[in-house]
């Protein structure tokens, strides 16, 4: 167990490492820049910007900083919105996103996994047949078209609901159930295909000939291992939703952090998106580490290998 | 699992108010007016922003000398002044302080406070990241201490100086911007073209020539170069802006700059040493030196001194560039010039004279400010605050507008106008905006080098079309660059032409269409700019029979290669920032910051100088007028349409009339309750 804590560990810290140096030279590569403004930046004005962010230094320079400033804890100041520190920029977005987050986690959870196991049971029934189509339809309608479709048919009609803001404790839920329905797309798939995996194990196969119920085979024996590849899934999947999601973000005026990662490609804004895909394979690889050690829990086999 | 799943699922979803009314109910019992604002604000310094939703927000918290009139353009009421007095000729003004006026922190407002704030703006530190320091060159010596004019600041302040300054001036103390060193690059003398060899000529005697590699160096020693060279080189720099070792140089060589032959041989030393004891005394801060320009009489009397006459000055006093910013407050959250890195503006922490004061503001979130106590007319401001939502998405705004969360929108996308229209009659709002969409184009390459091609590119647009069909907006089709206000009288020279577009471009060489380069139209990659770019590339093909390439980047890359030059026809706006024509012409002058054409002309900078010191106001627009029509004689901008406004707006909320630079004061506005 503590090898696996150990070694995922490890793996983390070089993942994130490659994946900072990755994107360190890639937003440079990419064309524009940072202090271009609709009036015209004069050249001596462009030096002193890039001094004060030491900018003007050779690349391999900025990257020794880079990493020396991070060491100490600095993640340096956003060059779009000046004055501000990408610390605080997340600090203060991720409580938002991951209060989203986590709720629309639970309300994919909460539809997905029950829609799956329905999936299973009835295998080429017309209820794993609809199922599947709303699955499918969960996975092809992106959010930028369900995002309205709810302000429009929910919010409006509804004077409890607004439309979009981040003000009063109901504005969480349009935004919630719009996120939640990727989520519960995949983890209906991935369910009912881990479900009917087990459903046709030996095991199970000799539980149902010496009579056990039904609904006991599937809580007692079926369920644990069919929820793996949804487990595994989880992992990564908690990482990004609790990190935000633009489109979201915008379509429902939410101050998450999602909006961050899109703005700050856009503005070339070095810092705030080295911060950010930091902090974000910081939160992946503890994800994972967690759904590791849930599977290890769950699957017998693996805790003792 | 499943069983605990589902209850906090339940959980969460219990876990909402039961708030029934809509958030403008509440707001309109709290007296409090919520606004969209497009975008987080980049920051509340009125020395450091440059945008329209800043400005929203300033405007509420700080106050300059005049305040806008809420129903009246070009009328100016009483703000940080009560009353005010100009000399005869307009060039110098006298603002009586409001002895009420305080800063939020009861702190008294004061002309100290007025000339620290145009001190801070002005200062000339590269530091200093200020985008709109212009805004203060209508005062006198603000240019020249901004931009460090060593030789003004020195000679022309002097009373025992022994030249006049009228005449040293025409020395090369900026820079010849005609030479550009870099274009040299890889040439040799011998290929230099004539419009090139033109330029640097005055600076070669009979016969001279020089090599262009050393003089398109990256580092250029000055005794590397003969003396030719060391002409080209010096002059394209200008006296001004000459390091210290070359001003030393300079002291041995003076010939080697151009001085005209009216500045004696003493009076060129006498100027470079000026420069060079400038320079050992460690560059000292010029302010006293420069006399820009403003003067605190006393506490309550502020002294403006213009570079010329201005008879519009109280017009551009209510821009936010003019505010005051507090004086003991920015000192204590920094230098003068701390620029983004002061904290100074947070919450908690600032303090500004207008109407409101800064109550709460969360990133991507809301901006709210609240009644300022302290305000010389607090009895006016009705509203107890305002509410700023910083709202990207246009299209979710106008469904908040719709479900009541809103009071006041900041626009209307152009496809939701006819649903506007039909669904809220009575809250769209469509009104002129002094602001011009235009093409800029690159003069400085082939095809559009060549004014006739420009003018066809330009008579080939269905200006009226885009209006109508694409915008929907109201706006008008743009016959030049200064949209229609007030006494001037636009000069009109571009309407939609195909004929004579097809004979221009007939005339300007390029028969064949299918013979002409390719042409890129660089735009941004926003859905309205594909729309319009679309439309143009339609009409060129229809009129002109040119096919032009759409090249969609997103907003850095697009500015960028605007500032670069790197681009065929590229579209852009501009919104005046003041109610005269000078804001939208002065930019088109040579290297003008947001030029960017690559076009100049004497004429019209002329015309534009002749304008600065006109005093009465029938001329000076006549002037201006004629300038436009120089502008636009060699199109080096092809205009599009003039914009308006178009945004909804509830209709509880009062004393919000329409103003051509959209600037309401929110000291004045109501809600109205039923």
């Amino acid at each position: 167990m503590l090898r696996v804590i150990l070694s995922r560990l490890l793996q983390t810290i070089v993942v994130v490492f490659l994946l900072v140096t990755f994107t360190f030279f890639a937003v440079r590569a990419i064309p524009g820049n940072p202090f271009a403004a609709e009036k015209a930046t004069s050249p001596e004005e462009q030096a002193a910007l890039e001094a004060y962010y030491g900018l003007d230094k050779p690349l391999p320079i900025q990257y020794l900083n880079y990493w020396g400033n991070v060491i100490q804890g600095d993640f340096g100041d956003s060059l779009a919105m000046k004055g501000r520190k990408v610390s605080t920029l997340i600090s203060e977005s991720f409580p938002v996103s991951l209060k989203l987050g986590i709720l629309s986690l639970f309300l994919g959870m909460g539809i997905g996994i029950p829609l799956g196991i329905i999936a299973a049971l009835f295998h080429n029934k017309w209820q794993d047949y609809s199922a599947m189509v709303i699955a499918m339809a969960g996975i092809c309608i992106v959010a930028f078209v369900l995002g309205p479709i709810f302000q429009l048919l929910i919010a409006k009609p509804l004077s409890l609901l607004n439309v979009a803001g981040w003000n009063r404790g109901s504005d969480i839920i349009l935004p919630a159930i719009t996120l939640c329905f990727g989520v519960a797309a995949y983890l209906a798939r991935l369910t009912r295909g881990g479900m009917l995996d087990v459903l046709s194990q030996d095991y199970i196969r000799t539980a149902r000939a010496k009579g056990v119920p039904t609904m006991q085979i599937i809580t007692k024996h079926a369920m644990r291992p069919a929820l793996m590849p949804a487990v595994t899934f989880l992992g990564p999947a908690f990482a990004a939703i609790i990190t935000g999601s633009f489109v979201v973000e915008n379509i429902f005026l939410v101050p998450g952090m999602g909006q961050h990662f899109v703005l700050g490609i856009t503005s070339k804004d070095y810092n705030l998106v080295l911060g950010l895909v930091l902090f974000y394979g910081i939160l992946m690889g503890i994800a994972n580490l967690l759904s590791d050690i849930a599977l290890i829990f769950m699957d017998p086999k693996l805790r003792n290998s | 699992m499943l069983r605990t799943t589902s209850l906090l699922t339940l959980a969460s979803l219990a876990f909402v108010s039961c708030e029934t009314r809509s958030d403008v109910e509440i707001a309109n019992e709290e007296n409090i007016l919520i606004v969209g604002n497009s975008n987080e604000p980049k920051g509340l310094d009125p020395h450091l922003v440059s945008g329209v939703l800043e400005s929203n927000i300033i405007r509420a918290l700080f106050e300059g000398l005049c305040v806008e009139d809420p129903a009246k353009d070009s009328s100016s009421l009483p703000g940080a002044a009560i009353r005010w007095e100009p000399s005869e000729d307009f060039t110098e003004w006298i603002f009586h302080l409001n002895p009420k006026a305080k800063w939020s922190d009861g702190v008294p407002v004061t002309a100290h406070d007025f000339t620290f704030s145009y001190q801070r703006l002005l200062s000339p530190d590269p530091n200093w990241p200020a985008k709109y320091a212009e805004m203060l060159y209508f005062l006198d010596n603000g240019e020249a201490y901004h931009r460090s004019q060593f030789g003004k600041i020195f000679c022309k302040n002097d009373p025992d100086f022994p030249l006049d300054w009228e005449i040293l001036k025409e020395a090369n103390f900026t820079g010849d911007k005609k030479i550009k060193l870099d274009s040299f690059a890889d040439k040799k003398f011998s290929d230099l073209k004539e419009a090139e060899l033109e330029k640097i000529k005055p600076y070669l005697k009979e016969g001279e020539t020089v090599d262009l590699t050393k003089l398109s160096a990256e580092e250029i020693k000055l005794a590397d170069l003969s003396d030719p060279e060391k002409r080209i080189y010096l002059n394209s720099i200008g006296i001004d802006k000459l390091d210290k070792d070359q001003l030393v140089f300079l002291k041995t060589q003076p010939d080697l700059i151009d001085w005209t032959d009216a500045v004696p041989a003493d009076v060129r030393q006498l100027v470079i040493d000026r420069i060079i004891a400038h320079h050992e005394a460690g560059k000292p801060n010029l302010w006293e030196k420069a006399k820009v320009g403003v003067t605190a009489v006393d506490d309550f009397t502020l002294k403006l001194n213009l570079r010329g006459p201005v008879p519009f000055l109280a017009e551009i006093t209510k821009h936010y560039t003019w505010y005051p910013v507090p004086k003991h407050v920015v000192l204590s959250h920094g230098e003068m010039n701390t620029a983004f890195s002061s904290p100074w503006t947070r919450p908690g922490n600032i303090v500004s004279n207008g109407p409101f004061q800064l109550k709460t503001w969360r990133t991507n979130h809301l901006i709210e400010v609240e009644k300022n106590p302290h305000y010389w007319d607090h009895d006016t401001v009705s509203l107890s605050g305002i509410r700023y939502i910083p709202i990207k998405n246009y299209y979710t705004e106008t469904r908040m507008f719709g479900d009541d969360q809103l009071h006041l929108t900041y626009t209307v996308p152009s496809e939701l106008i006819p649903m506007a229209k039909e669904k809220y009659p009575n809250e769209l709002r469509q009104e002129d905006y002094v602001g011009v969409r235009f093409l800029r184009v690159n003069t400085k390459n082939s095809p559009f080098d060549n004014p006739k091609v420009r003018r066809a590119f330009a008579l080939a647009i269905d200006q009226k079309s885009i209006c109508e069909k694409i915008l929907q907006g109201g706006q008008k089709p743009a016959s030049g660059i200064v949209p229609p206000f007030g006494e001037y009288e636009p000069p009109g020279v571009i309407h939609f032409d195909p004929e004579k577009a097809k004979a221009l471009l007939a005339e300007s060489g390029y028969e064949s269409t299918s013979s002409f380069p390719d042409i890129d139209l660089l735009t941004t990659n926003s859905d309205s700019g594909l729309r319009e770019a679309e439309a143009l590339q339609a009409m060129w093909q229809e009129n002109l029979g040119i096919k032009v390439r759409i090249m969609q980047r997103e907003w850095t890359t697009y500015l960028q290669k605007q500032y670069d030059k790197d681009y065929d026809l590229c579209v852009g706006g501009w919104i005046g920032d003041y109610l005269d024509p000078t804001t939208f012409l002065e930019m088109w002058v040579t290297d003008g910051g947001n030029n960017n054409t690559g076009w100049g002309s004497d004429e019209f900078e002329d015309l534009l100088t002749k304008a600065e010191n006109t005093a009465d106001v029938p001329t000076r627009m006549k002037i201006l007028s004629q300038a436009e029509r120089r502008l636009l004689q060699d199109t080096p901008v092809l205009p599009i349409y003039w914009y308006t406004t178009n945004y909804l707006i509830r209709p509880e909320v009062k004393n919000w009339s329409p103003l051509l630079l959209n600037n309401h004061p929110f000291k004045f506005v109501k809600i109205e309750k039923p």
